[in-house]
Parts: C-alpha cells; structure tokens; sequence
C-alpha cells in the first residue's frame, strides 16, 4: 500500500505535498512543494548507498573486470562513498577507481563561458572494462553525454552503466537513462536538487530548493 | 566559474595576477590532457582561428597550431611571404578580408610593436599576440614563468636572471612584468648597449658583470643574440660577446651552486649558450617548448569562452 499521511485537507505522499479536494482528488500543493525541503537525510542516504552497493555487486560479483569511474566535481563524492562501501563490503579486495573531468567536452562551453577544470585521475585501463559512471544528480543527461564523450577518449570499455542519486526523469533532454538510482524525483523546472556532502558542506543532505534568480 | 579580465592578450603588462594564476591553472589541466593517449578535447570545435605570422617563425607558429588542433578549432595559416602584402595590402585590409571569411580569433606575428594593439582597436575578435617587433610575446613570458613554476613549485622571492640582449627582446618584455607580478626578483645582464636605458623604472637591477649576476641568480634566462635587430652595432663581435657573455659549462662548474638555464630559442650555439650547457640536464630549454603547448591551449580556451 501507498503511504498516504493525511493531514485533514493536506496531504503527503512519496515526500511531496498535496492538497485534497471535496470529491477526494490530490491535487500538488505547489506552495508547500516550493519550500526548501530535505528529500533525504544523512540516515536516508546511507540506506540508498548500501543498497546501490548491493545491486552494483550483484551485478559485477567481485569488480575483477568492473571499475567505477566518478564524474568531477560533485559525482566524485559519491563515488567516493560507493568506493568505501564497496571495500569495506567486499572485505579489501581492491577495486579499480577514476575521477573524469568532464569540463572540456561541455556542450555549453560557448554560452556558459569557461570553466575551471577540475583533475582526471584514471590510473588504469578502461580497453574491455566494465565501467559504472557515477554522478550525483541525473537532469537534462547532457553532463553524462559530455562524460561518456570524455570517457571514450581514455579507452574502449566493454560496456557502461549510469549510477545516480537522484534522477529528476522529467527534465530529460537526450535519451540518457541510468540502470542504478538511488531516488527519483518528480521536480518542475524552477526547482533545483541540491545533494550537500558531510566532506564539503559538513552535514548528508539531499534538498529540494527553489533556484535562485539571479 | 572564472574568466580573464581581458578579450585580447596582447601584453603580460596589462594582465592580472589572477589572470596569470588561471591561465597556470588551466594549463595544468591541459598538460593532462596531452599526455593522454588521445591528446585531444573537443572545446573548440566551432571556433576557426587564423594564425597571422607576418614575421618567420618555427616554433612558436608550430607551438599554437597543435595547440588549436588539440582543441579541435579549425585553423587556417598566413605568413606574408607569398601573399598579397607583397603586392601592397595594408594590414588592416588584409585581416578585414580574412574576417569577413567568418574567422573568429587571431593570433599574430608582427615585426612593428604595437601591431596586434592596433588591430585590437579596429576589429571585433580575440586578438593573440604571438611577438610584436621589441614589445611583448606574451606566451612566451606565460610558459617561462610556468616552467619555472614547475621546477620550483613557486615564483615568490625567486632570483630571476635576463642574460644578454635585452633592448631588443620581446622575450624579456614579457618576461620582466611577469616575474614581478608574481613576486620574483629580477636582474639583468649584458652589455651595456644591449639594455635599456631607466631599464631600474620597471623595478629590476642591472649587473654588467655575468659571473657576479649567476652567482645571484636561482635561474638564467638567456637570450639570443637577434641579428636581425641590429641595423647598428651593438657589440664589436659575436666572438667578444661570446667570451663576456657567453654562457658555457666551466662558468657554470666554477659557481657555488646549481642553476637552471632557460632559452627561448633559436639558440646561437657557441654564441650565447654552449652546446655542453643547452643540452645538460641543467637545462629547461626542450621542458619550455613541451609546456607552450599546454599554455597556448589554455590561453585559446580561456579567451574563446569569453563570448
């Protein structure tokens, strides 16, 4: 069963926030759904972790062929927890792990303006190898396009999966979908995911915002 | 998100601290980039970019070309040998007729200083100086101070010595500002026909004497003996600048310390710099042509982003 919390004529259902008409209809509070809410906490995020952990080694088994490739900046954090989750689980065994800039391969590089490039660090061969691309937040699929663009420059990989916290599947501007997801999200446009780590920001978050209008 | 303070780069004088340690930043990113085994990125992919070399060049004119290729840009060459300047086109003619070919940046050798100054003022694109006469060679001076860099890990309160024929270096008029901008200390050495007069304005030191000027210095750059500038003489021989300022593996043996040679090339072997010098691992000379590439890029990519 849905988990449906009534709140006399509001309502929640999957974390967003509905108002119920007379005849019973839920329809979205769009106010409520502007305010700045957490989507998943530091409890919740480990949860999602561990089980992406699980569904990556059900499918790769020990990683003797697999390597996991995280997307610079903020997909790296991730990367980073799945890498030490992944280790501790599979007791040490060592697993091959990238970091991939992506910046140079943008689409938007005339319109945006440059910008600053962070580091590439992909210590091992991808010629064969099963990769799993690591990022953060799935939106319109053009940082993964650009990713893919970039990865292929290092090497011919066997195959490539895509492992997201949260896909914002409506959003979507290339045919771009991800095989592990931690959360989807049902997002309109003027809102923005903000996934806060406890390495930068210093505490797990992932929150729902409106975008600043600058 | 960051970008240069400046559309065009036609001198290291007009440039900021911050713009130099975000192109130094950047190339490092491209230096990645070219040890790949794909040594190249698609950012550019829709710019073209004209290499206008009014004056002869090997190395540099080779430097930005695979620079412009590892970023994908289409290029085209102009060296004004074989072209209508010949015939009597003025410069701002014959770059108006290149643009009007959809040309969307510009880099430039030119032996009268200030010619990619006034081209700046009077057509809309980047422009990238590339040498002007005794002016500036800004990439020059880039990849100088990120060779050193490199090798030191810091510029601030390095010794840095010009050795040689300073009134008509560009090399050295980009060298100087920047070297100061980033917090070395400067001298010069070399005849004194060969330096500037007031040259103690720009805040370095001049020391006639070479052996007391390498005694001082953490790194020398030495610079080439430009026959081509001499229309009079500046020195009696090339043989008696040789035996005073000639830069020689003894000389270098007889000092108390290691010091890095630097030259931005063509060397005057036996001239200037002796063979048993230039090719010695005391040298940063074939370290200087690698990281121009990684500099060039990164200054094509930081100005063509700046819409």
């Amino acid at each position: 069963m849905v988990d449906i919390v009534s709140e006399g004529k509001q309502a929640r259902f999957r974390g967003e926030h509905y108002n119920v008409s007379h005849k019973g209809l839920y329809l979205p509070n769009l106010q409520m759904q502007m305010q700045p809410r957490v989507i998943l906490d530091s409890k919740k995020l480990d949860l999602t972790i561990t089980r992406l952990c699980h569904q990556l080694i059900e499918q790769h088994k020990d990683f003797s062929h697999s390597a996991i490739v995280g997307v610079q900046p903020r997909g790296v954090y991730l990367a980073d927890r799945i890498y030490k989750k992944l280790t501790s689980i599979l007791k040490g065994k060592h697993i091959d792990y990238g970091k991939l800039d992506i910046t140079f391969y943008r689409d938007d590089f005339r319109a945006k303006g440059p910008m600053e490039a962070d580091e590439t660090n992909i210590g091992f061969s991808l010629e064969g190898k099963n990769i799993i691309l690591i990022d953060d937040v799935l939106y319109t699929g053009r940082t993964i396009r650009a990713a893919l663009d970039a990865m292929l420059d290092y090497g011919r990989p066997a195959d490539v999966e895509l492992l997201v916290l949260i896909d914002r599947r409506l959003h979507r501007h290339l045919p771009i979908q991800a095989k592990y997801v931690g959360k989807v999200i049902d997002s309109i446009t003027a809102e923005k995911v903000k996934v806060e780590w406890k390495e930068t920001d210093g505490k797990d978050n992932v929150w729902i915002i409106e975008e600043d209008k600058d | 998100m960051s970008a240069l303070s400046t559309k065009h780069l036609i001198g290291l004088k007009q440039l900021e601290k911050s713009d130099i340690d975000l192109i130094f930043k950047t190339a490092d990113n491209f230096k990645e980039v070219l040890n790949r085994p794909i040594k190249k990125v698609p950012s550019l992919r829709d710019i073209t970019i004209a290499n206008m070399f009014f004056e002869d060049s090997t190395r540099t004119r080779i430097s930005f070309e695979l620079a412009e290729k590892r970023l994908s840009a289409d290029t085209i060459n102009f060296s004004s040998s074989g072209s209508s300047v010949k015939k009597g086109e003025t410069l701002l003619d014959t770059v108006r007729n290149i643009l009007a070919m959809k040309v969307d940046m510009i880099v430039m050798r030119h032996s009268s200083s200030g010619a990619p100054n006034f081209l700046a003022q009077h057509v809309p694109v980047n422009i990238i100086n590339a040498g002007d006469g005794t002016h500036e060679h800004p990439t020059q001076g880039l990849l100088d101070g990120y060779s050193v860099l490199q090798k030191f890990g810091s510029l601030k309160g390095l010794n840095y010595l010009i050795i040689g024929d300073v009134k008509h270096s560009r090399v050295a008029g980009s060298d100087i500002p920047l070297m100061l901008k980033m917090g070395a200390k400067v001298k010069v050495c070399g005849p004194p026909t060969l330096i500037p007069k007031h040259i103690e304005e720009l805040g370095v030191t001049y020391e006639p004497n070479l052996r007391k000027a390498l005694e001082w210095c953490d790194v020398a750059n030495v610079l080439r003996i430009q026959l081509e500038r001499m229309d009079i003489k500046f020195i009696p021989s090339l043989r008696e600048y040789s035996l005073s300022y000639g830069v020689n593996r003894a000389l270098l043996d007889s000092l108390n310390k290691d010091i890095t040679i630097m030259h931005p090339g063509p060397i005057n072997r036996g001239v200037e710099l002796n063979s048993d010098v230039a090719d010695s691992k005391q040298s940063l000379v074939l370290q200087q042509v690698e990281n121009g590439v990684a500099i060039r890029m990164a200054v094509l990519y930081l100005l063509a982003g700046r819409n």
